[in-house]
């Protein structure tokens, strides 16, 4: 059985080294925590470009800049006009500071969703992560929470920066380490709320522009609505309309929770006011993480190719 | 140790029945699968990975079940879908570290396995680059080689020369052939081309419409269809005289187009048989050649007939 073996037309000289033989691998083989954690960080790396294509580099990271250029001011102006304008507080609160940007953080959703969860299903790639020991459930929950997390440092890195930035213009230390922890865990809570449905969305399509003009008209248009209504109701007198109104985007409903629960500074006109009213958006809150994992789980039951 | 078995296993889709009722028993080496499209291949594949549940019947894989150890199956199998499954925007490379991790490996192991890896498909330069750019033969190498980065014990090949033109079909059969022989790791490859299986696999399993055909080393399928050629000149009628005598002799013999007449070897002595004939009608032997056969005439023949291999042609 020696037959001469040809070498391939298409290899160039000297560019490879022949016969080195086949190595096996004697080597440690990790289990699902692992694996799964090691999931969830080249999804996380891959929702800022990190490790795709360079083009695939330029919208999460223009984001991230324009996000942080707003909080970079802010602390510029604290730290250099504290004594001069009398300012004793962050000018703009943490908490209220994801709703001044929900535009970015909301084209950066609908840009990476898609691009985590439509690309497995759309180049059949979702195939090759079955065909390994990893469970289907453990797949979903770890790219559900890569989105999440990606979502979770673009809202959560202007924060930390404004924090450092008080601290440096000698803001109480203990009042602002509160407050960013209120605002940080309202941050994670977003972040679930934002990526959660933008996931469910990518997933029952394979084609990204759809997908994208998806996630968009949720996000952006519930919030517009939002605003739009509790603006009306601000002005007509109906504050229940515009509180209730609030439950509806995912911005105002985590602002709306953190004012209630952690009495922040209210970003929209019509806070929910009450034990009742909090509950309520908590509910939904609570309602949207666990219906958007939920929905996902039923997605990939069948999901084989 | 048989690497695949199954019992009785059956799926059914609403409208087909892709396996009915299979027996089946794969062991080392390279096992050819066969079939038409659609002849329960790609489905075959699906249930020993566990990702489709079989409808009835059992299977293991490297001794273990499908139904409850499909985990612990997946961590020694490497599979390579017949399907596109490589995302535009990652470089080959990367992808294959990654999948690497997703088997288990740690992180520089898995990057040290994916250069290995790589190189023994043949994709040298063009690893770094995004794979969306890639030929269809780059394609089938980088599908090939996220399939081996685990180092599994046993790799499932679906239609891996679907595609390809003729001289990459080639060096993936070479390939395929290496992975069998050199790396050690069974291989089920499957193709609804039989030329190609012939030329790798140690073992032929043939399916059709979800059922076993037929099941049996390569050699033998060649074997069972041994025949010589047989030209001889001197006169006319020579070759009708020569076919007259072997016949007479109690050798099977039937023209075979033109001056040829086809034997059929009964032991090692027809050829003796025949030349020694060939001489007592005083005539002249210009060639006798055995008639080379492929797995495909024997497939066809059973495919139109419906019997068992060992049928003699009428």
């Amino acid at each position: 059985m020696s037959t001469p073996t040809p070498s391939a037309p298409d290899e160039r000289a000297g560019a490879v080294i022949h016969d080195l033989g086949y190595r096996g691998y004697d080597g440690p083989r990790l289990g699902e925590t692992a694996v799964a954690r090691a999931l969830f960080t080249t999804g996380l790396r891959n929702c800022f470009g990190l490790g795709r294509s360079g083009r695939s580099k330029i919208l999460p990271m223009v984001l991230l800049g324009l996000i942080l250029l707003p909080a970079l001011i802010l602390v510029g102006i604290l730290v250099q006009g504290r004594q001069l304008l009398h300012l004793d507080d962050q000018i703009v609160p943490y908490t209220t500071y994801p709703l001044t940007t929900q535009l970015l953080v909301s084209v950066f959703v609908a840009a990476q969703a898609p691009a985590l969860i439509s690309r497995d299903l759309r180049f059949g790639t979702i195939t090759l992560y079955l065909a390994r020991p990893i469970r289907r459930t453990t797949y979903v929950l770890v790219r559900l929470a890569s989105l999440t997390g990606a979502t979770f440092v673009l809202v959560g890195l202007p924060l930390l920066l404004m924090y450092a930035g008080g601290l440096l213009a000698d803001l109480p230390p203990g009042r602002e380490t509160g407050r960013i922890l209120v605002a940080l865990a309202g941050a994670m809570l977003l972040a679930a709320c934002l990526a959660g449905p933008a996931a469910v969305v990518s997933a029952l399509t394979t084609r990204r522009g759809l997908a994208v003009a998806g996630v968009i008209v949720i996000l952006l248009v519930s919030y517009t609505a939002v605003a739009i209504i509790q603006g009306i109701a601000t002005d007509t007198q109906h504050e229940l309309v515009g509180q209730i109104a609030g439950m509806f985007s995912p911005y105002t409903l985590v602002n709306g929770l953190e004012h209630v629960v952690f009495d922040t500074k209210a970003a929209t006109p019509t806070p929910p006011e009450g034990a009742g009213l909090g509950a309520a958006y908590l509910g939904v809150a609570v309602l949207t993480v666990l219906g958007s994992v939920g929905a996902m789980l039923w997605r990939y039951r069948e999901v084989s190719s | 140790m048989p690497v695949i078995e199954t019992q009785g296993l059956t799926k059914r889709y609403p409208r087909v029945t892709a396996l009915d009722d299979l027996d089946l028993t794969v062991g080392d080496g390279i096992t050819g699968l066969v079939g038409a499209n659609g002849a329960g291949k790609s489905t075959l594949i699906k249930i020993l990975l566990g990702l489709v549940p079989a409808t009835s019947g059992s299977a293991s894989v490297l001794s273990h079940d499908i139904g409850t150890e499909g985990a612990a199956i997946r961590a020694l199998v490497g599979y390579m879908p017949e399907h596109d499954c490589l995302p535009a925007d990652v470089s080959a490379s990367d992808f294959v570290v990654h999948l690497g991790q997703m088997s288990g490996l740690p992180y520089p192991a898995a990057r040290e396995r994916a250069a290995d890896v790589l190189r023994h498909v043949g994709l040298a330069e063009e690893r770094y680059r995004p794979m969306g750019g890639y030929s269809t033969g780059m394609k089938q190498r980088a599908k090939l080689a996220q399939a081996l980065v685990h180092d599994p014990r046993l790799v499932l090949l679906d239609e891996p020369t679907n595609g390809l033109d003729p001289a990459s079909r080639d060096s993936m059969l070479d390939l395929v052939k290496r992975i069998g022989s050199d790396f050690g790791i069974a291989v089920l490859v499957t193709s609804h081309l039989l030329g190609e299986l012939e030329r790798v696999s140690d073992h032929v399993i043939v399916l059709d419409s979800g059922a076993l055909l037929r099941s049996s080393a390569t050699t033998d399928f060649l074997h069972t269809t041994g025949s010589l050629l047989v030209e001889v000149q001197g006169r006319p009628d020579a070759d009708r005289l020569l076919g007259q005598a072997l016949v007479e002799a109690g050798l099977q013999a039937r023209p075979a187009g033109g001056v040829l007449i086809e034997v059929d070897v009964a032991d090692e002595h027809t050829p003796d048989v025949i030349r020694d004939l060939t001489v007592d009608l005083g005539l002249g032997l210009v060639r006798m050649q055995e008639r080379h056969h492929r797995i495909e005439d024997v497939f066809r023949e059973e495919v139109a007939t419906g019997v068992h291999p060992d049928a003699q042609r009428p």
